[in-house]
């Protein structure tokens, strides 16, 4: 892109106030993330309290979970399992993906054909049933798990970008471009990319969540993020006993999940018109 | 004759996107006489739909009456509710749209979508109704009257579906018809049976009529009188003859005056022995479709073509949809591999396949399309658009692309700022000027110019062809100019070739064209294409035998 082309308007990102929300609060979990051995009170492994299921009080200031841990500080650990482990998933998802399907619906021929097909097939073994015999054969590390959540959600993100660049790759200016005689490379790039970024980005948004949901869900069959670590999923699933006592302890771990899932959508609903007007 | 329409003070606001209201009819005043037609006429964006639609009350979504009244036979059109309105609309006022394709449901039978009017307004027994819709079909010149009607909308031609449609609208014995743009999307031998039965059967029953168009020439056949109307106001109301012969309003004066652009004169004919042609075309075939075992794909929309273009003049291309015209473009382009056939440019044989051609035979090559707005990228600025061919195929460094992008849009007669716009921000000419300026930014020899101004209103169409001349004029340059308008064609062309189902039926010189030497289709084409006279229609005779064979309608 030439840089003569960058008038002011370009610059003007301007993301309203539901979006900045969004953003706050991701960015919020980002740094609890990243600064948490920093933050956490007491070591997340370490009984602290006498009783189990304890209340809200100045010391433990979420209460402590089933064992008498505490619960603020394993949620500040969890942060580094689920928002690390998800934002890796889906960023590898959603990249090859995406590249996978513009290639597709640009080559088109046999290539799209099988890979279509690969990817079908792919997307036929049941998520949770994959990601068990994947964990239980190699065995739980995280970037295995990484890997894993990836793979189970590459074709969707695939299927849902070459539908949209089928669409795009009929109009009248990628043809031009293709008379003017551009390479693949270049149409997937500079003429199609560009014009799907909007739709792919929210999708995005929504492969994140189940992310996180089936990361907890593994977590819960001990595939997971291994004891004493814990992602706020398995944080749940192992307080969930203290439900009829109203703990503390399932109802922050939930509310984690809750903020960043939905501050994530918040974010990529309201992204700033620019980027969004690109695939309008 | 008392008026049977009388439209006062009409005011229409409209919310954009943004939220903003705008005024997009202002003040609007004319009346309809009974058994008058009257015609509404503009570019698109004038207006003149939203006006027909009122005489119904509707407005489309985002737009509201904001003032003045419609008055229908004594109703008011604009105030009265909508169950009233719903009583009104098919037996007072009946609507004939622009796609009859997309007014039928296509898992209906003809019959039953016609009468469907009289069942909700229950008018008559379904027997005498379908007699009644016979008739009419009978009246409007449809073959098989009898059975026409048991068919579903896919079995009928265009042309036919759209005297369906008159029908459907006419069955309710309305008062008055609005026809909005009824013959815009057909051919025009099929055009003129259209216009023809909508005409005779307006005049038999003496009904009132809004016919909303474009198009003068079509207007003139079948108007009494004619409202000239430009952003969302009327800027001239007069006898059709009135306007045609002594337009008083400026505007309409360039309305007139754009429908008849002068003709090309021709660069003198040099020694032409010592010229080689810049392109040369033999026996190109392409189709679409996988390949038949004989060698052929399956619809095979282009058989044996040969065409040939000197440099520095313009060949013209003429048929009616689906003939082919557009194929043998995408063809010579490259952008559908022929699969027959040799195309020789620039004195090099060409390979069939835009791929596998060298960068410098692409650049000398360029394509313009039809729609100017999907030919642009939505998500680039002007500049990134045009600066790609610079790079691509001159290797431009960056000081003197911008020198040259703001040549490109001297040339085309844009403002240097446009650079920093986006397509969505460009009105339809300005963006088929974009399109020009990025095909010239490769410097070509040849331009094959795609139906590049029949998605535009007159005004602006013409100011693009003046600009082609003009380019053509400054620059070494030869056009091959696809079109279904024989007028456009005209104005440009040093010969025109015509099209008929995939085939070249001849090419001969704009000034013989439909002459009586010619081939008969290009005599029926010639005398088909509507003239600004008003009794152009009722005078017109052509050979029955000749349009029976040459139209599919």
């Amino acid at each position: 892109m030439a840089p003569f082309a960058l008038s002011p308007k370009k610059l003007g990102y301007r993301f309203n106030v539901v979006g900045i929300v969004g953003l706050t609060i991701i960015l919020l979990w980002a740094l609890a993330a990243i600064f948490a051995p920093l933050l956490t009170p007491y070591p997340i492994g370490e009984i602290v309290d006498y009783d189990y299921f304890g209340p809200m009080s100045a010391k433990f200031f979420m209460g402590t979970d089933y064992l008498g841990r505490d619960i603020f500080s394993r949620i500040l650990m969890g942060a580094r399992y689920t928002v690390g482990i998800s934002l890796a998933a889906v960023t590898i998802a959603c990249v090859t993906g995406v590249a996978l399907g513009m290639s597709a619906a640009v080559a088109g021929g046999w290539f799209d054909a099988c890979l279509s097909r690969f990817l079908d097939a792919l997307n036929s073994i049941p998520s949770k049933l994959f990601g068990l015999v994947v964990v239980a054969a190699v065995g739980s590390s995280i970037p295995v798990l990484i890997l894993t959540l990836a793979v189970i959600y590459t074709p969707g993100a695939y299927r849902f970008s070459r539908a949209l660049a089928v669409n795009i790759n009929t109009m009248d200016y990628v043809t031009v471009a293709r008379a003017r005689g551009e390479k693949t490379g270049y149409l997937i790039r500079s003429e199609i990319l560009p014009n799907i970024l909007g739709p792919v980005l929210a999708d995005l948004g929504l492969r994140f969540v189940f992310i996180v949901l089936l990361l907890s869900g593994l977590s819960f069959l001990g595939l997971g993020v291994q004891p004493p670590n814990a992602d706020w999923g398995a944080l749940v699933r192992e307080n969930i006993g203290g439900l009829p006592f109203g703990a503390a302890a399932v109802i922050f771990p939930s509310i984690a999940i809750a903020s960043l899932t939905i501050s994530v959508n918040l974010l990529i609903d309201n992204l700033p018109q620019k980027i969004r007007d690109r695939s309008a | 004759m008392a008026n049977l329409v009388e439209i006062r003070n009409l005011k229409v606001e409209a919310k954009t996107d943004s939220g903003r209201t705008v005024e997009i009819i202002r003040d609007v005043s004319f009346d309809i006489a009974e058994g008058e037609i009257v015609a509404l006429i503009g570019e698109s964006g004038s207006g003149k739909t939203t006006i027909a639609l009122t005489l119904m009350g509707h407005t489309r979504p985002g737009c509201r009456f904001s003032g003045g009244a419609v008055n229908l036979a004594g109703h008011d059109m604009a105030a009265l509710p909508q169950k009233r309105l719903a009583a009104l609309r098919g037996t007072e006022v009946a609507y004939v749209p622009q796609s009859a394709a997309a007014a039928f449901n296509p898992a209906q039978k003809i019959m039953d979508q016609v009468i469907e009017v009289v069942r909700i307004h229950d008018l008559m027994p379904v027997e005498e109704a379908r007699e009644r819709a016979i008739d009419l079909f009978r009246a409007l010149a449809l073959p098989n009257p009898e059975t026409i009607g048991a068919r579903y909308p896919h079995q009928v031609s265009g042309g036919q579906l759209q005297r369906l449609s008159a029908a459907m609208a006419l069955i309710g014995d309305p008062k008055l018809v609005i026809f909005d743009e009824p013959t815009t999307a057909l051919d025009v031998t099929t055009q003129i049976e259209v216009l023809r039965a909508f005409k005779s059967v307006m005049k038999k029953g003496g009904l009132a009529g809004v016919y909303v168009s474009h198009d003068l020439a079509v207007v003139a056949q079948i108007a009494d009188r004619i409202v000239v109307l430009r952003g969302g106001e009327i800027q001239e109301i007069g006898t059709t003859a009135q306007i045609l012969s002594s337009p008083a309003h400026p505007y309409t004066k360039q309305l007139v005056g754009a429908f008849e652009p002068s003709l090309r004169v021709a660069p003198e004919p040099m020694e032409r022995a010592t010229r080689q042609p810049l392109l040369e075309v033999h026996n190109l075939s392409a189709g679409y479709g996988p390949i038949q075992p004989n060698g052929l794909p399956l619809a095979l929309a282009l058989k044996s073509v040969d065409i040939r273009l000197e440099p520095g003049r313009n060949l013209g291309i003429i048929g009616e949809s689906g003939c082919g015209k557009s194929t043998l473009a995408r063809a010579i382009a490259g952008i559908l591999p022929p699969v027959g056939g040799h195309i020789i440019f620039d004195g090099k044989q060409l390979t069939p396949n835009a791929r596998h051609r060298q960068r410098e035979e692409l650049r000398k090559l360029q394509i313009v399309f039809q729609f100017a707005d999907t030919a642009l990228n939505p998500t680039k600025s002007i500049a990134d658009i045009l600066s790609r061919p610079l790079v691509f195929y001159h290797d431009m460094p960056r000081l003197e692309r911008e020198a040259r992008i703001d040549q490109l849009l001297d040339m085309v007669h844009l403002p240097r700022s446009a650079k920093y716009r986006r397509p969505a921000e460009l009105s339809g000419g300005q963006k088929q000027r974009i399109n020009l300026a990025r095909a010239l930014a490769a410097e070509p020899k040849l331009i094959l110019c795609d139906e590049i101004t029949s998605a535009l209103d007159t005004v602006v169409a013409a100011a693009i062809i003046d600009l082609l001349k003009e380019l053509q004029r400054e620059l070494d340059l030869s056009y091959i100019f696809i079109s279904h308008d024989l007028s456009v064609v005209r104005a440009i062309c040093d010969e025109i070739a015509v099209m008929y189902a995939g085939e070249k039926i001849e090419q001969i010189s704009p000034t013989d064209f439909g002459g009586a030497g010619g081939h008969p289709y290009s005599r029926l084409l010639s005398s088909s294409v509507p003239k600004l006279n008003p009794g152009w229609l009722d005078s017109l005779e052509q050979d029955p035998e000749l349009v029976r064979a040459f139209s599919k309608r």
